[in-house]
């Protein structure tokens, strides 16, 4: 580590994504633990209107997953109920918070969505190798979310938020009677219940690359900036081999 | 390269440790009642989001005949094999009486043949299991609604008690479910004397079960013996309107 002396400091997050972004964490985590332990009472999954026991699942998972996944870390459905929808609200609530303030300071315009050079094939291929090489990006280029980046929070903002959330309300018969137009569109409470359990396991997915990014771009740098708002610039190393 | 390693080692070894002392400390929290109540708060917000949206009282989705699951599942008490529930099975059911009463001006007791002869109700309606599964069953019975005017509520009437004939497991508590007047007097909300075009079987809930649309099975009251009308729930089992809700489930099945 040779730390050069002049290393810039910039504030990278404000206040609104360093808080969202915390509570959502959070409520994702238990969340997930939660819906793991509601998944145990009835661990098949299957697709259109309706679906038991004596119906084909398309997934099974016997025995479910283990204890020590879920929330509570023993069988108790009603509890895990507990924790799912009262975290729900809290998601939902703090997402559109952040929905709302994205808008408006144009954080979604300016720091999320790519434009259309960075959706230039050769651009795009460009990072594909850069982060393939697991290399940490500097200088001018790390002040800014990079390409990949940018498309992975598209994703997870714009499509598995939105899509587990409806799929999650498209599972209750009160919201049913309310807007029956849900069952429609992803074909049924079932259908919707696997939709919501594939869209968990895709935000897991994104999680578990997201803390391998954090970590190559500098876990300690990256995380204070997500407190703080404070980043250090790692500054442009001409010489990349050893 | 070393220094991302072992950075790396660090942050999950870390990770692992916080999680579990995370998951040991819901439990712990999980434990207090205080904090269970406030976790409570979701369900009250649930229950006021979707009142809210239910204007007009729109009605659950009504399926087509094709869409009737082949194997309705049976779940809950199978069979009360109570002595008392037994002989009433033993004469068909024609001794059986469901009573209305309560906080009702001119309380009722019903044959199988008095709720029959009342203009039935007939739903091909989706079943859902609060364990996650579904099921599809063609319902017949009176609708509720036009029983509660019949017997005059009192202005201090708020919920309507479906006392069972059932103690689910063999326990002490009987089985018990509780409805407000807005899924009481919903068209929906019927009290079903047959399943797919065939006199309702032991398994599902003979003589008489409730139908709630709305909300998930277990307010799908099964064995029905009596049902009354109360301004308080709290008098009842262990005073949270119904035998699962007495055991942590909420009462509000809404979602
Ligand atoms: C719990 C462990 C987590 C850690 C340590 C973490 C860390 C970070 C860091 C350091 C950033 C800033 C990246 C940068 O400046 O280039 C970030 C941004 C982001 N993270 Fe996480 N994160 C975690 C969990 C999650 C979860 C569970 C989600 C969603 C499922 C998520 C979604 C996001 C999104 C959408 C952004 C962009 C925020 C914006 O600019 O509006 N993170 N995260």
């Amino acid at each position: 580590m040779t730390a050069p002396p002049t290393s810039e400091i910039v504030y990278r997050h404000t206040r609104i994504v360093r808080i969202a972004h915390w509570i959502n964490a959070l409520c994702f985590l238990l969340l997930l633990l939660s819906g793991l332990q509601i998944f145990n009472a009835h661990p098949m999954l299957y697709w259109g209107q309706a679906g038991a026991n004596f119906d084909r699942p398309w997934l099974s998972i016997s025995g479910g997953f283990p204890d020590l996944l879920t929330l509570p870390n023993h069988r108790d459905l009603g509890a895990g109920r507990n924790w799912h929808f009262f975290f729900a609200w809290m998601l939902v609530i703090n997402g559109l918070l952040y929905i709302a303030f994205s808008l408006t300071n144009r954080h979604f315009a300016r720091d999320i969505l790519p434009d259309r050079q960075e959706l230039k094939p050769a651009h795009l291929w460009e990072q594909i190798v850069h982060h393939a090489q697991f290399k940490r990006i500097t200088g001018p280029a790390a002040k800014r979310y990079n390409t990949l980046q940018k498309l992975a929070y598209v994703v997870v903002i714009f499509v598995l938020f939105p899509l587990i959330i409806l799929t999650g309300l498209t599972m209750s018969p009160g919201f049913n009677a309310i807007a029956p137009v849900f069952l429609d569109l992803f074909g049924g409470r079932q259908s919707a219940r696997s939709l919501h359990f594939i869209a968990a396991n895709l935000l897991v997915a994104f999680l578990l690359i997201h803390l391998v990014e954090v970590v190559v771009a500098g876990a300690w740098n990256e995380i204070r900036s997500m407190i703080t708002g404070k980043f250090t610039v790692p500054p442009a190393a001409p010489e990349q081999t050893p | 390269m070393k220094d991302f390693l072992t950075r790396r080692r660090l942050l999950t070894g870390g990770a692992i440790t916080l999680g579990g002392l995370a998951l040991t400390g819901c439990d712990a929290l999980f434990a207090s009642p205080g904090f269970r109540s406030f976790l409570g708060n979701g369900e009250a917000l649930t229950m006021a989001a979707q009142r809210a949206l239910m204007v007009g009282q729109p009605l659950a989705r009504e399926f087509s005949e094709r869409d009737i699951s082949p194997i309705f599942k049976a779940n809950g008490t199978k069979n009360p094999n109570t002595p008392v529930y037994n002989a009433l099975a033993a004469g068909s059911f024609n001794t059986w009486r469901l009573q209305i009463d309560g906080l009702v001006d001119r309380p009722l007791s019903l044959s199988l043949a008095d709720l029959r002869a009342i203009p039935a109700r007939t739903q091909i309606t989706r079943h859902d299991c609060v364990e996650g599964w579904s099921a599809i069953g063609k319902w017949q019975g009176a609708q509720l609604g036009p029983l509660l005017q019949a017997v005059g509520l009192k202005p201090n009437a708020r919920f309507a008690v479906m006392h069972c004939a059932d103690n689910y497991g063999g326990g002490a508590d009987m089985y018990y479910e509780s409805i407000d007047l807005v899924d009481g007097f919903h068209p929906q909300t019927i009290l079903a004397y047959s399943l797919n075009g065939q006199p309702l079987d032991v398994a599902h809930g003979a003589p008489l079960r409730l139908r709630v649309e709305r909300q998930l099975g277990y307010k799908h009251a099964k064995y029905l013996m009596r049902i009354e009308m109360v301004e308080r729930l709290d008098a009842f089992g262990r005073g949270r309107g119904g035998y699962w809700e007495d055991r942590g489930y909420e009462w509000y099945a809404g979602i």
